[in-house]
């Protein structure tokens, strides 16, 4: 019978000094979530799990420069009740809230969410939306990283096989600048993302869009950033044109999978749907933040 | 002695007292099949086929039983090959010989998930392991899985014996289609000749699992005498009995089956997976064996019911006499003979007083699991296919719906197409409710649809046991062989209670196990409140004629002379003497000296269970660009006879409804091209969340069945029936498209409406 070994290193040096020095599989932990799933139905069979929680950090939310720190295994349930970070990143958080149900809240992280690396995790297209970076950290130090770089391919990311993410950043908003983030789930809750869109906007004092970015969930082998989708917003108040462009953009950007959460038009269609309605409610969120 | 017309005099009955399961059931502390350990255990695991459709060439366990902590291995060989015989011992017709093969394969595989070898080790960890050891070398078949395609002449064959039954002359050659059934009346074409109106329409339903939130699990152990034991959650541990015996070879004396708490069932328990098994293993290492099935082994190996292909044809004149009903359904029976096309065809077009009807059906096998009973098994399916079509009928009449229900409604004295005719039924008064109810008349929003559909299920009555035991201090036991899935022990105890004029919390009722009472057939078609309720009555009315007895001789005045009155014996009037009444506790006191204990036990087979029938009505908004459909209002009426515990009355039909709201909207077999389950999950076999749902309104109409002494009608079946014509008719009331598909999932529906065909 093959053995598994739990470590709970209380510093970042130590943690990856760990990972590093693993024989078999070594598995990063944050809440667990994805990854005792995993475990318990043989998907993955790891011979080390690095349990993250005891370094100091990588739990809690911090204001810095006007931006917001979170560390990687922060909860759900912690990030929704950040009242600053939820006035000023609303669509990262109601993404990140949607995630499971209130016991799995309690546990699940954005650093899980995003390694992952499932094209459906929904506080993923937010968090690209939202122009979030990634603070990862290895034998070299650490390098700081867009989000949209870290996912390759579905069950795949960017980091090596002694790194991992220790905090992400979100950037000092531009007075008149929201988010938001809508999925499409056939039920209401407790369910994974057929299509998900994450847009972020900022608006000048007239209500014109003067930046945007459009990221769409579950689609494509991993969350896309639609250069199309935010130049159909610039320079628009979101008018029927803008709308009908930013639907074409979604449209024209996926590149989805029949399976058996959506067949390939139905996941096209809904795009378009959702990136409308996302842009939608960012705008008037935006409007609302002058 | 019957109390129906006196409802107001009842005490107990249609009162809501706290279950006797309750308390244990929220605490943790009730007993579910998994939940129970023996000395010695050893836990057991399934080796299941990685193939839709395979011969099993060979089967070599030895390197699993090299692994340490491994005791020992079963596979068909050490099961008897037991010959062709048809059994009724669970809910549906069901072979022996095929629920031998289901259980573990012999020679060939016939879906995803069949069990093909079991092993039992020290702990899980090692049978799990123990479990990927074993070796099997399988050739590999072309499969089939689509009803239709089963049925093409060049399909796959499942079974080289199978040769289509009732159908003359006998087919020369084998095919999947197990069985044809076909009942008719009068002439159809002539009922087409003489309708003004026509509708007709291609129908499909998926198989859906009942989803009981309990996986199977059971625990058996062999005595070196032979002498063995089974506790296990089913919906009738004589049913495992007789199924374990029989597959076992086994004297039915040498098995008792002790029936744990169980964590739903809804049909799907009334079969036997892991119980030979276990059994098997535990006779082969003289130790207790345990085993319990994970999620993905039930969606795999277990239930579901059938999905099926039906076409309707239905005819009317102007004003709303359906002339003609014709329909042929095509079943999936899943790997072996026996989907529930029979009760599919009987209960199509129940609701309806026709001269002409025909309907054909057809038995078809394909490499999916075994379909087992789902409450009502069989006529949702074609319910949904015929009320669609009423529905299309009364739009193309101008009719309302309803209306046109009442002008053909079935009343007592209608005669069925399938021969029987009807006694005292509650279909008018059922419609009656539902037109007269507010939700019927309700305002409707942009986007938003309202429908009505209607069912009809037979209930059952057979074979049920029940006691009624005195206690020294006057409290009392009732027992019965009924495993309580719905609530029915707080229902026996009420009934007990109300005849016996004793407050129920003095009553306690058990499930006792299959050697402590008689034999009762399984909890199935709606049936325990109904038969198992009877045996109760009797026995505690056999019990007050002990008493009264007792009472005589206590007041050494003849037996005649004693009446039972609000729990104590009274003198008959003044020529029996001035005593004061004796209660039952003083009575009881006195037992030993008036001849002993006081107890009785009633065996019966119950008759003249009476029809249920329920309509449903139903609002929903759909989303015309995502597709995704919102139930906002759902009211359920439903003929209950009466009501014994109002509330689990209304679980039945709450729960019923929601089941087929989610067999409406979502829940579907998700197969890929190998053959093999996509979905084998929760997280992507979509139930309805509590989310997903607004309170469903359940209204009972009370048209007691003069046959049962409380009026009782079976309430556990009919409100599955009706929820998906609703859901189909209110999504035609809103989008205007009628959808001829289930699940009606948001693709599906986007899809339809952006074609503007359904
Ligand atoms: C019932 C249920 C419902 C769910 N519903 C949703 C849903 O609605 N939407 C959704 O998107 N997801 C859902 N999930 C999936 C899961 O909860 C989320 O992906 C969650 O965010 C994972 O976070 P975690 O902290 O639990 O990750 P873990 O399970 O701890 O880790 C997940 C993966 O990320 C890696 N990892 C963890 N931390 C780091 C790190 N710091 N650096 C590098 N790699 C790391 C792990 O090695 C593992 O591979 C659901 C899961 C369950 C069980």
């Amino acid at each position: 019978m093959s053995s598994l070994s739990y470590a709970a290193p209380a510093t970042v040096d130590e943690a990856i000094g760990l990972l590093a020095g693993a024989s078999g599989l070594a598995k990063v932990l944050s809440g667990g979530t994805d990854l005792l799933v995993q475990l318990r139905s043989g998907r993955t069979r790891p011979a080390l799990i690095v349990d993250t929680k005891k370094i100091p950090g990588i739990i809690g939310i911090r204001e810095v420069d006007g931006g917001f720190v979170i560390g990687a295994a922060t909860s759900g349930a912690m990030i929704g009740e950040h009242a600053a970070l939820a006035a000023v990143y609303p669509g990262v958080v109601e993404a990140t809230n949607l995630i499971g149900s209130t016991q799995v809240q309690g546990r699940a992280s954005l650093a899980g969410n995003l390694c992952n690396a499932s094209p459906a995790a929904d506080s993923v297209p937010a968090m690209i939306a939202a122009g979030a970076t990634a603070v990862i950290a290895g034998p070299k130090g650490r390098r700081t990283v867009p989000v949209e770089q870290v996912v390759t391919g579905p069950g795949r990311t960017s980091l090596a096989r002694d790194e991992f993410i220790v905090e992400f950043h979100l950037p000092k908003r531009a007075p008149r600048s929201a988010d938001a983030y809508l999925r499409f789930i056939p039920r209401t809750e407790m369910d994974i993302a057929v299509v998900g869109a994450g847009v972020n906007v900022t608006l000048d004092a007239a209500g014109v869009c003067t930046a945007a970015r459009v990221s769409l969930g579950a689609v494509a082998p991993t969350a896309l950033l639609v250069a199309d989708c935010a130049a159909a917003l610039v320079g628009s108040k979101l008018d029927e044109h803008a709308l009908a462009k930013l639907d074409l953009a979604a449209r024209d950007a996926c590149k989805p999978i029949d399976d058996k959460r959506g067949t390939i038009d139905f996941r096209i269609k809904v795009a378009g749907v959702l990136a409308r309605r996302a842009a939608a409610i960012a705008f008037e969120r935006a409007a609302a933040r002058s | 002695m019957t109390f129906i017309g006196n409802k107001s005099d009842l005490k107990v009955v249609g009162t809501r007292p706290v279950r006797p399961d309750g308390v244990d059931k929220v605490t943790g502390r009730a007993t579910f099949g998994a939940d129970y350990t023996m000395p010695g255990m050893l836990m057991g695991r399934v080796k299941r086929s990685p193939h839709a459709h395979a011969r099993i060439v060979s089967i070599d366990a030895s390197k699993a039983l090299a692994l340490p902590g491994v005791k020992g291995v079963v596979t068909a060989a050490d099961f008897p090959d037991i010959p062709s015989e048809e059994a009724f011992v669970g809910e549906g017709p069901m072979n022996f010989r095929d629920l031998s093969l289901n259980c573990i394969a012999r020679g060939k595989v016939l879906y995803e998930g069949h069990a093909v070898a079991a092993v039992c080790a020290i702990s899980d960890e090692v049978a799990a392991a123990a479990c990927d050891l074993i070796d099997v070398t399988y050739e590999v078949l072309p499969h089939v899985i689509d009803v239709e395609a089963a049925m093409a002449p060049d399909a796959p064959l499942l079974h080289a014996d199978m040769f289509t039954a009732n159908v003359t002359p006998k087919p020369e050659k084998p095919s999947n289609i197990a069985k044809k059934v076909h009942f008719t009346v009068g002439d159809v074409a002539a009922g087409f000749a003489q309708a003004d109106v026509i509708v007709e329409g291609h129908y499909s339903t998926q198989p859906v699992h009942q989803a009981y939130i309990e996986p199977h699990a059971c625990i058996a152990s062999a005595g070196a005498d032979g002498q063995c034991h089974i506790i296990s959650s089913s919906q009738g541990h004589f049913m495992i009995r007789a199924y374990v015996a029989k597959l076992l070879g086994m004297e039915m004396s040498n098995l008792k089956v002790t029936p744990a708490e169980i964590g739903g069932g809804f049909g799907g328990k009334t079969v036997v997976y892991l119980e030979p098994l276990a059994l098997a293993m535990a006779r082969k290492t003289g130790r207790p064996v345990k085993m319990v099935m994970t999620r993905e082994d039930v969606f795999r190996a277990t239930g579901p019911t059938s999905g099926a292909v039906i076409d309707v044809k239905l005819g009317a004149t102007k004003d709303g006499i359906i002339t003609a009903a014709q329909a042929v359904l095509k079943y999936q029976a899943g790997a072996f003979a026996g989907s529930p096309v029979q009760p599919g065809c009987m209960c199509a077009f129940a609701m309806y007083d026709l001269k002409n009807v025909d309907v054909v059906g057809y038995d078809v096998v394909s490499n999916r699991p075994k379909v087992a009973a789902y409450r009502a098994p069989g006529a949702p399916i074609a319910s949904f296919a015929a009320e669609s079509a009423v529905d299309d009928l009364a739009r193309k009449l101008g009719m309302d719906p309803i209306a046109l229900r009442e002008k053909n409604a079935a009343k007592a004295g209608t005669k069925t197409a399938y021969g029987v005719t009807f006694a005292e039924i509650g279909y008018e008064q059922v419609l009656a409710a539902a037109k007269n109810h507010p939700h019927w008349k309700a305002p409707l929003g942009p986007n938003q649809g309202r429908g009505i559909a209607t069912g009809f299920w037979f209930n059952i009555g057979g074979e049920s046991s029940a006691s009624v035991f005195i206690n020294e201090d006057g409290s009392v036991n009732v027992v019965s062989g009924s495993p309580d899935i719905g609530g029915s022990r707080a229902s026996m105890a009420m009934m007990a209670a109300e005849v016996l004029g004793i407050p129920v919390e003095h009553v306690r009722p058990i499930v006792a196990d299959t050697a402590s009472i008689g034999f009762t057939h399984v909890t199935g078609g709606s049936r325990v409140t109904y038969a198992t309720g009877m045996a109760t009555v009797q026995a505690a009315e056999n019990v007050i004629e002990q008493l009264k007895t007792r009472a005589a001789m206590i007041w050494d005045i003849p037996p005649e002379a004693v009446e039972w009155k609000d729990g104590q014996a009274v003198p008959a009037g003044a020529n029996a003497g001035g005593f004061d009444p004796l209660p039952l506790a003083a009575i009881a006191l006195k037992a030993a000296k008036t001849g002993g204990p006081i107890g009785a036990e009633v065996s019966l087979n119950a008759q003249g269970a009476g029809p249920g029938f329920g309509a449903h009505i139903c609002d929903v908004e759909v989303d015309k660009e995502t597709g995704h459909v919102t139930v906002l209002r759902y009211t359920a009426v439903q003929d209950v006879g009466r009501a014994i515990h109002p509330s689990y009355v209304e679980g039945q039909i709450q729960g019923g409804a929601v089941q087929g709201i989610g067999w409406a909207l979502n829940e579907e077999y998700v197969y890929n091209t190998k053959g093999l389950m996509d979905n084998a999950g929760f997280l992507d076999y979509r139930v309805p969340v509590a989310s997903d749902l607004p309170m469903i309104e359940a209204v009972m109409v009370e048209v007691p069945n003069p046959r049962h002494p409380f009026g009782v009608r079976g309430v556990g079946e009919v409100p599955i029936v009706p929820p998906m014509a609703a859901v189909a008719n209110a999504i035609r009331g809103a989008l205007g498209i009628r959808m001829h598909a289930l699940p009606m999932s948001p693709p599906k529906l986007r899809a339809a409406v952006d074609s503007g065909v359904g």
